[in-house]
């Protein structure tokens, strides 16, 4: 385990010796203390390794992550896994504002709650959410799943493409072309899947799953009022 | 009397409702949606053309042309990047993506910018292996709706673009219309194949300035702090933009006004918001030297740039480069008179041709067509674009010298003046045979 005191020795020098890795480095699991809620803190990693932060993140944490899992042991700021291609995210306490944005690939897992524009254009990104979500949560959302344990707010879903959203509270209101959608036997795979690896205790039976209704993918002018 | 020598009175068109007004209100009427189109403001507004370059006298002497060194080279992002991009010439070209253009548009101005020895940008839908084959230097825009960003790309690029606004559309997103859709297109913005594919106007996850200084950390950090990091910006309130784009970090300022390009914005957007180019420098060169940054935050200006008269009258305004796009596609050969029996079934006229949306561009340049696309010869465009550069910073070179500058950098307000009250006031250099513009102090 290699320890690195971020208020000590400063965030260039982490995330230069975390970008470093090559995946042949035996130095495959860090522990970064003193974060105090620093901003980009492990971003841009790509190597399959293990990076636990000892307390809560800034902006951006694990911004553009590919291959690694990086787990936050605290709340996360805003943006946390934005633009995430691959690898695992795990938030312990909450994530601020635009959790998961346009992330294309990998899991991103918060146990606490994701406030406003969770999975905000996702592109592929898997985001597992234990607690409740925000407003305006998966706006322009084009590919991959959210799932909620909890309840959404306002505008779940607002002009999304093709991602999915698995909720399994209360949905506050239903964005623009965002709609209940049947959940079938694929889908209950999907969320069983997802429920595992993000160490959710929950049955995808419980779930109501929602999507694109589509009509707004052409524009008509007597859809007008809907954008 | 008979009523045939009743003088009668002229019909009188009416400057109100004109025939190019009435016919919008007849197609809004019959169509329910409003125009959409490519390219930028074609209203006439103050510009380049309104001013003059005074040229030596006895107080100043000139360089001889072909003989007296006049210097081209520039440097962008000596601020804080590692390796700051130099260019040989200071005409780069602006961002257009690769969904908008056709592949072989891009691989021609690719080609074209890297023979001149200059930029070339990405645009919105990413980076193809084409584009950063055939630009020796390419600039990568990071823009709201992140279509094919990624950390790989990213590290390839030579510099990053946060697209903030652009000067033909400030404050609205994009629009790329199914017909332009293709397979591959769908694949790198992850969206299904035809559908209108909507660019959001505010990036998904940052507000404002402070926010704004913190993204452009991050994108530092993933980029080893090796690239300049460009703020672009479209022209509404210049001073204050600049300033805040100074303040969140960036390297370099790019300023476009409402006369840049655009692949497809609603017409009233083009025309109605947003300031002339030439209202824009002053204002950001003031914020620049206001803040002491001047030269070494640097301003690249665009819209409506076309000659090199234009290139040295934004750099004697403060500029240290401009960039071009709708010349560029001009010079690849974008609305040719050769095309003109395809302009005419498509409803349209040499030189108006603006439909860049539908993607039946009879130049195979704004198309998605694999048809249309073989049209363009991406090596004879990319020689034509360079030919076209070299000339603009000849005739650039040209002014400068007769100015007795022996860089283009060197070039100032004070070689300038104005035809009008209007670009006297918004160029902030005299009234052509006066010592004296619009709001000038002690007047």
């Amino acid at each position: 385990m290699q320890t690195y005191d971020l208020e000590a020795n400063g965030l260039r020098g982490l995330n230069s010796a975390l970008q470093e890795l090559n995946g042949s480095s035996n130095k495959t699991a860090w522990e970064i203390v003193n974060p105090k809620g620093s901003h980009a803190i492990a971003v841009g990693l790509n190597s399959p390794i293990e990076v636990t932060v000892k307390g809560s993140t800034g902006y951006y944490c694990a911004g553009m992550n590919q291959q690694a899992t990086v787990k936050v042991e605290g709340s996360a700021g805003p943006g946390v896994a934005e633009n995430m291609m691959s690898g695992t995210v795990i938030v312990e306490g909450d994530a601020s504002q635009y959790a998961g944005a346009t992330g294309h690939g990998g899991l991103l897992v918060i146990k606490g709650n994701a406030s406003s524009r969770c999975g905000i254009s996702m592109k592929g990104i898997d985001i597992v959410v234990h607690g409740n979500i925000g407003h305006m949560c998966a706006f322009m959302a084009q590919a991959g799943n959210l799932v909620v344990l909890g309840d959404a707010g306002d505008a779940l879903g607002d002009s999304c493409y093709e991602a999915r959203f698995f909720v399994r509270g209360n949905v506050k209101s239903l964005g623009a072309d965002c709609i209940e959608k049947e959940m079938r036997p694929e889908h209950i795979e999907i969320l069983k899947d997802l429920l595992a690896r993000a160490g959710a205790d929950a049955k995808p039976e419980e779930f109501k799953r929602y999507g694109s209704a589509r009509t707004l993918y052409n524009f008509d002018v007597d859809n007008a009022q809907a954008y | 009397m008979d009523s045939n020598k009743i003088p009668r009175t002229v019909p009188i068109q009416s400057a109100t409702f004109s025939n190019p007004i009435n016919a919008e209100i007849r197609r809004a009427a019959a169509t329910g949606i409003y125009d959409i189109r490519g390219g930028g403001a074609k209203r006439r507004v103050p510009h380049f053309d309104d001013l003059l370059f005074l040229g030596a006298s006895i107080s100043r002497y000139p360089l001889e042309g072909y003989r007296e060194k006049c210097e081209t080279k520039v440097t962008l992002g000596t601020r804080f990047a590692k390796k700051p991009i130099e260019l040989d010439i200071p005409v780069t070209i602006a961002g257009m993506s690769f969904g908008a253009l056709s592949g072989p548009a891009k691989e021609a101005l690719g080609r074209g910018a890297s023979a001149a020895g200059t930029s070339t940008t990405t645009g919105d839908g990413g980076m193809t292996p084409e584009e950063r084959g055939h630009s020796s230097k390419l600039v990568y825009q990071y823009l709201p709706s992140r279509y094919g960003m990624n950390p790989d790309d990213l590290r390839k690029a030579d510099a990053i673009e946060v697209v903030v606004g652009q000067g033909a559309k400030p404050g609205g997103g994009g629009m790329l219309l199914g017909q332009k859709i293709s397979d591959r297109v769908a694949e790198m913005r992850t969206l299904p194949k035809g559908i209108d594919q909507r660019s959001a106007c505010r990036h998904p996850d940052w507000t404002g300035p402070d926010d704004l200084e913190i993204k452009i950390l991050e994108l530092r950090e993933i980029t080893d702090w090796q690239v300049p990091i460009y703020v672009k910006v479209g022209g509404t309130r210049p001073y204050y933009d600049t300033a805040l784009a100074v303040k969140a970090g960036a390297d370099v300022v790019v300023l476009d006004g409402m006369q840049g390009g655009t692949a497809a914005t609603q017409d009233v957007f083009i025309e109605h918001v947003g300031l002339p180019t030439l209202a824009c420098i002053r204002p950001a060169v003031q914020a620049l030297q206001d803040l002491g940054v001047h030269r070494e935050v640097q301003l690249i200006v665009s819209g409506g740039i076309r000659t090199g008269a234009d290139v040295a009258k934004a750099m004697a305004l403060g500029a240290d480069a401009v960039a071009i796009g709708t010349a560029a596609l001009i010079a690849l050969g974008d609305n040719d008179p050769k095309w003109e029996s395809e302009y005419q079934k498509l409803g349209t006229t040499t030189g108006a041709y603006d439909d860049w949306h539908e993607g039946k561009d009879p130049a195979g340049i704004t198309t998605q067509d694999p048809e249309l696309m073989k049209r363009l010869d991406p090596v004879d465009a990319g020689r034509r674009l360079r030919n076209y550069l070299k000339v603009m910073t000849l005739e650039a070179q040209t002014i400068a010298r007769a100015c007795g500058h022996n860089h283009l950098h060197n070039l100032e307000p004070e070689d300038l003046c104005a035809l009008t009250m209007e670009a006297a006031a918004m160029a902030r250099v005299p009234l052509a045979g006066t010592d004296w513009y619009p709001g000038k102090a002690g007047f």
